[in-house]
C-alpha cells in the first residue's frame, strides 16, 4: 500500500553495469567493422543494443524488483510500440516493389 | 493543498509514490515518441532504392566518444540519486555537477559533428537519410537539453530542498528521464552509425 | 502512505488568501480549471459551427454571396461575398480541428473529467495540480494560436484535419496548425498523466476498482489512450513541421509538380507513411471523444432509472477492450489509399471486432432501462437520445469498416453523416446531458427546466435534420470536401438535400440559444439546490454544492459500489457510497 522507499544503491553492482556497457559499445562498433549484410547486421546491432538498454533499465532505472504496475504499464507500451513498427513496416514492405518502380521511373527522361 | 489531515490513507495498490508513477508515464509517452521516429526511420529505409551505410557518411568516432559520455553520465546520475539515499550532500553535488559537465561534453560533440556536415553542404534537405539523422539526433539532443536544465535545477535547488520528503523522488525521476534519454542513445547510435 | 505535491508554504490550517490570478485565472484547484475548461471548449464548439454555417451557405446556395458576412469579409475570401474555393477548405479544415482537439477532448476529459472524477474517487484535487494548471494553460495558447493561423501570413489551414502530405506541404496556412497541434498534444499528454496517476493512487479508502463509477474507468481508458497515441502525431507533426520549413522531404516522393513547377526537395519520402502515423492517433481519439460522454450517460442512466446499471463488470470489460483494440484499426480510414492487400485485410478483421465491444456498451445501458422508474428530466432526455443516435453512428460505421462497401462510400458524404452522428448526436448530446446533470454541483443552483426542454427538443431535430440526408447524399456518390456541389452532374439531384441540411444547421444554433442563456443566468439567479438533488449514489454528490477547496470535508470512506439503487428491504431507494449502514 505504501512506497516501499527508495531503492537501496548498490555500488558495485552499477560500476559492474557501467563496464558492461562499455565493452558491449566496443563491441557493437567493432561488429560494424565486418561489414556484413545489412539483415546480419540489423539482428547482431539490434540484440546488443537490446542487452545494453536492458541493463540499463533493469539496474540503473532500478526496474529489477519495481512493483507490478509499472510492468503493466511498460508492457503494455511495449505492446503498441510493437504495432506501431510492424504494421506500417509490413504495409511498405509490401509497397517496396512498386514505391521503387515508381521512383526509377520517374528518373528515366 | 488538502484540508484533509495528513494520517488520511489512500487505497493505493499501486505501491508506487505519484511523483515515480508520474515519471514512468511520461517515459512511455516519450517511448511511442521515440518509436515513431524509429518507425518513420525503417519504413523510410525501406522503400528507398538505395541508402547508404552509416559509417559510409557518418563519424563513427566521434559517437563511439558520444556514447561512452552518455553512458558515463549514466553512471554519475545514479551516484548522485545514492548520495541522497545516503544523505551525502557534497557527493550529491559532485555527482550532479559531472553529470551535467558530460551532458554539455555530448553536446558539444554533436555540435562538432553537426558543423562539420553542415561545412560540406549536407543538411537535412540534402537527401532523406540526412532527414532522418538531423531530425531523430536533433529530437534526441534537445531532450538533452532538458534533461540539462532539469538536473541543474535540483542541483541549484539541492540546497533549499535537501530535507523536504518529495526530494528524493525528484532525483529519481530526473535520473529515469535521464536513463531513457541515453537508451535512446543506445539504440540510435548502432541504427543510424552502424546499419 | 502517497502525498500529493504539496506548497511548501501550506499552513494546513484552511485559510489561505490567494489574489485574483491565484484563484481564478491560474488557479491551482481542479474545479476551477475544470470550468475554465468548460467555458473554453464549449466557446471553441461555438466557433467551430460557426466556421460551419458559413461553409452551409455556400454548399445550400453554391456561388450565391453570403449574406450579412459576405460584406465583412476581404476580397481574397470572398470575392462578391461568395466564399472562394481556398477560403471554404480553410473553414473546413479548422471546423474540424477545432471540434475535436479544442472543442470535445478538452470537454469530456479537460472540464468534466477534471471537475468529476476527483470528487467521484474521493480525493482533495489531482495528484499534480500544477500540472493541470499547465495543461489548461497550453490548451488556450494552443488553441488561440490555432485561430491566429487566420491573420497570420500563410492563412489558415486549407489542407484538412487530417493534413495529408504532398497537398499539406506545398498548401499555405499549415506550418501554424502543426504548431499549435504540438502545443495542443503537450497539453492533453500532461493531463493524461494526471488522470491516470490521480485514479490509480489517490482513491479514497473502499474505493477499489470495482467500486469504480462508470465515468471514471471511462477517463481511465481514455487517458491510456491519450498517453499513448499522441506522441506518434506529435513526432509525426514535426516530420512534417522538418518537410515544410527545412526542406525535407519525410513525406514528398520525387518530382512533385505544384503549380507547374517543380517542387524543389531531395525526395524519397512517404505519404503514406504520414496517413498511417496520423491515424495511429487519430482512430484512438476517436474513442476519446466518445468513451466520457458514454461514460456520463451511464451515470445519467443509472441515477434516474433508480437501479443498478446492467452489466458492470460487462461495461467495465467492454471499455477496456475496446481501448485496447482501438490502437489496431486505424488503417480502415486508408483502405484506397493504396496500401498493401494484406494489410487491407487484417484491419478489415480489427475493425469487425471492435465493434463488438461498442455494441455490448449499448446493450447494457439498453438493458439498464428496463424495469427501471425512470424519471424524465432534462439530463435524462438527453442522455436516453444518446442512445439510439449513436446506435445510428454505429451502424453506419459498419459498411465503412466493410472493404468492399467502403471502396465506393469513402470520401463521400456518407462518411461525414456517419461520424457527425457518433461525434455530434452522440458525444455531444451525452456532454449536454452532463451539464444538465452537473451543474447544480458546480454551481449550487438548478438550470431552467423549460428552457432545458426547448433546447433538447430543438437539438436533437435539428441535429438529425442535418446529418440524416448525408447518407442519402453519399450514397448517391457525393464526395465530401467539395466547395461546389453543383460542379459534378451526379450530384444536381440531391442538392435540395443540401439545402435542407443547411436550414437545420442555422435552426440548431437557434436551438442553442436557450441553453446559453440556461446557463450564464442560472449561474447567478438559478434556483438554489440542496446538496443532491437528484439523491445520486457517487461520490460527487457527497459534498457542498459547490465543493469547497479540498472537496470533502472529512475523508470519505466507501462502503460500496456505485449504483446501489432500489436495493431490497431498504428504506431509501438509494444507498450513498460514503454512508455506513445503520442498523434497521
Amino acid at each position: 500500500m505504501s512506497d516501499h522507499g527508495p531503492h537501496k544503491p548498490d555500488v558495485k553492482m552499477y560500476l559492474f553495469v557501467f563496464g558492461a556497457l562499455m565493452v558491449l559499445t566496443v563491441v557493437t562498433v567493432l561488429v560494424s567493422w565486418l561489414h556484413l549484410p545489412i539483415h546480419a547486421a540489423v539482428a547482431v546491432g539490434l540484440m546488443i543494443a537490446t542487452v545494453k538498454a536492458s541493463l540499463v533499465a533493469a539496474f540503473f532505472m532500478h526496474l529489477k524488483g519495481e512493483r507490478k504496475i509499472i510492468y503493466g504499464l511498460l508492457g503494455m507500451t511495449v505492446f503498441f510500440m510493437i504495432i506501431l513498427f510492424v504494421l506500417p513496416l509490413r504495409d511498405f514492405h509490401d509497397l517496396a516493389p512498386r514505391t521503387q518502380h515508381i521512383a526509377v521511373g520517374a528518373e528515366q527522361p | 493543498m488538502s484540508t484533509l489531515a495528513p494520517a488520511v490513507s489512500y487505497e493505493s495498490d499501486t505501491g508506487v509514490t505519484n511523483a515515480k508513477l508520474g515519471i514512468w508515464l511520461f517515459l512511455a509517452s516519450e517511448v511511442m515518441l521515440f518509436a515513431t521516429l524509429f518507425t518513420s526511420y525503417l519504413v523510410l529505409r525501406m522503400g528507398a532504392l538505395s541508402w547508404p551505410r552509416g559509417w559510409e557518411v557518418l563519424n563513427v568516432p566521434l559517437a563511439m566518444c558520444n556514447t561512452f559520455i552518455l553512458i558515463t553520465s549514466s553512471v554519475t546520475i545514479v551516484m548522485a540519486y545514492a548520495a541522497v539515499v545516503e544523505r551525502d550532500k557534497p557527493k550529491f553535488k559532485k555527482f550532479m555537477l559531472v553529470t551535467i559537465g558530460l551532458s554539455f561534453g555530448f553536446l558539444i560533440l554533436k555540435g562538432i559533428e553537426y558543423r562539420a556536415h553542415f561545412m560540406h553542404n549536407e543538411f537535412p534537405s540534402t537527401s532523406i537519410f540526412n532527414a532522418i539523422y538531423f531530425t531523430t539526433t536533433g529530437l534526441h539532443g534537445l531532450h538533452v537539453i532538458g534533461g540539462i536544465i532539469v538536473n541543474s535545477a535540483l542541483l541549484y535547488l539541492s540546497d533549499s530542498q535537501w530535507d523536504h520528503p518529495l526530494f528524493v523522488g525528484r532525483v529519481e525521476g530526473a535520473g529515469l528521464y535521464w536513463h531513457f534519454v541515453d537508451i535512446v542513445w543506445i539504440f540510435l547510435f548502432p541504427a543510424l552509425y552502424l546499419l | 502512505m502517497t502525498k500529493t505535491a504539496q506548497h511548501s508554504t501550506h499552513d494546513g490550517h484552511g485559510h489561505h488568501h490567494l489574489s485574483f490570478t491565484e484563484k481564478y485565472m491560474f488557479s491551482l484547484d481542479h474545479k476551477t480549471i475544470g470550468l475554465q475548461y468548460l467555458i473554453t471548449s464549449w466557446i471553441f464548439l461555438l466557433i467551430g459551427f460557426s466556421f460551419m454555417m458559413v461553409m452551409r451557405w455556400q454548399l445550400a446556395y453554391p456561388g450565391a454571396p453570403v449574406p450579412v458576412i459576405g460584406r465583412l469579409l476581404s476580397a481574397s475570401l470572398a470575392p462578391n461575398g461568395v466564399i472562394s474555393g481556398e477560403f471554404y477548405n480553410s473553414l473546413g479544415a479548422m471546423h474540424g480541428t477545432i471540434m475535436v482537439f479544442l472543442g470535445i477532448v478538452p470537454l469530456a476529459v479537460g472540464a468534466f473529467g477534471n471537475y468529476v472524477v476527483p470528487l467521484q474517487i474521493g480525493a482533495p484535487d489531482m495528484a499534480f495540480p500544477r500540472l493541470n494548471m499547465m495543461s489548461y494553460w497550453l490548451y488556450l495558447p494552443g488553441g488561440l494560436l490555432m485561430l491566429a493561423s487566420f491573420i497570420l501570413p500563410g492563412g489558415p489551414a486549407q489542407s484538412g484535419w487530417t493534413s495529408y502530405p504532398p497537398l499539406s506541404i506545398v498548401n499555405p496556412g499549415q506550418t501554424v496548425w502543426l504548431l499549435a497541434m504540438v502545443v495542443i498534444i503537450t497539453s492533453s499528454l500532461l493531463g493524461a498523466i494526471n488522470f491516470l496517476v490521480t485514479i490509480l493512487n489517490m482513491r479514497a479508502p473502499g474505493m477499489t476498482f470495482n467500486r469504480l463509477p462508470i465515468f471514471v474507468w471511462a477517463q481511465l481508458v481514455t487517458s491510456v489512450l491519450l498517453l499513448l497515441a499522441f506522441p506518434p502525431l506529435e513526432a509525426a507533426s514535426v516530420l512534417q513541421l522538418m518537410d515544410r520549413l527545412a526542406g525535407t522531404s519525410f513525406y514528398l516522393p520525387q518530382n512533385i509538380v505544384v503549380y507547374g513547377m517543380l517542387h524543389k526537395a531531395s525526395g524519397g519520402g512517404q505519404p503514406l507513411l504520414w496517413q498511417h502515423l496520423f491515424w495511429f492517433l487519430a482512430h484512438p481519439e476517436v474513442y476519446v471523444l466518445v468513451l466520457p460522454p458514454m461514460g456520463i450517460v451511464s451515470e445519467i442512466i443509472a441515477n434516474n432509472t433508480r437501479k443498478p446499471l446492467h452489466g458492470y463488470t460487462t461495461l467495465v470489460g467492454s471499455m477496456v477492450f475496446l481501448g485496447v483494440m482501438s490502437f489496431i484499426v486505424w488503417a480502415h480510414h486508408m483502405f484506397i489509399s493504396g496500401m498493401s492487400a494484406t494489410l487491407t485485410n487484417f484491419f478489415l478483421i480489427t475493425t469487425m471486432i471492435i465493434s463488438v465491444p461498442s455494441v455490448a456498451i449499448l446493450t447494457c445501458l439498453i438493458f439498464s432501462l428496463k424495469g427501471g422508474s425512470i424519471r424524465y428530466n432534462v439530463p435524462m432526455l438527453f442522455a436516453l437520445a444518446f442512445l439510439p443516435m449513436f446506435g445510428i453512428g454505429g451502424l453506419t460505421g459498419l459498411p465503412l469498416g466493410l472493404t468492399a462497401t467502403d471502396i465506393y462510400l469513402h470520401d463521400t458524404y456518407y462518411v461525414i453523416g456517419h461520424f457527425h452522428y457518433v461525434v455530434v448526436t452522440g458525444s455531444i448530446i451525452a456532454l449536454m446531458a452532463g451539464v444538465y446533470h452537473w451543474f447544480p454541483k458546480w454551481y449550487g443552483r438548478k438550470m431552467n427546466d423549460t428552457l432545458g426542454l426547448i433546447h433538447f427538443w430543438g437539438t436533437l431535430i435539428c441535429m438529425n435534420g442535418i446529418f440524416f440526408p448525408m447518407f442519402i447524399l453519399g450514397m448517391a456518390g457525393h464526395n465530401r470536401r467539395y466547395w461546389d456541389p453543383t460542379a459534378h452532374l451526379h450530384n444536381l439531384p440531391t442538392q435540395p438535400l443540401h439545402v435542407v441540411s443547411s436550414i437545420f444547421a442555422w435552426l440548431l444554433f437557434i436551438a442553442q440559444l436557450p441553453f446559453i442563456w440556461n446557463f450564464f443566468y442560472s449561474m447567478w439567479k438559478g434556483e438554489k439546490s440542496e446538496e443532491n438533488p437528484w439523491q445520486a449514489t457517487t461520490l460527487e454528490w457527497a459534498c457542498p454544492s459547490p465543493p469547497p477547496h479540498g472537496n470533502f470535508t472529512k475523508p470519505p470512506r466507501v462502503y460500496r459500489g456505485p449504483y446501489e439503487y432500489s436495493l431490497p428491504g431498504k428504506k431509501t431507494d438509494w444507498l450513498a457510497q460514503d454512508v455506513a449502514e445503520v442498523p434497521a
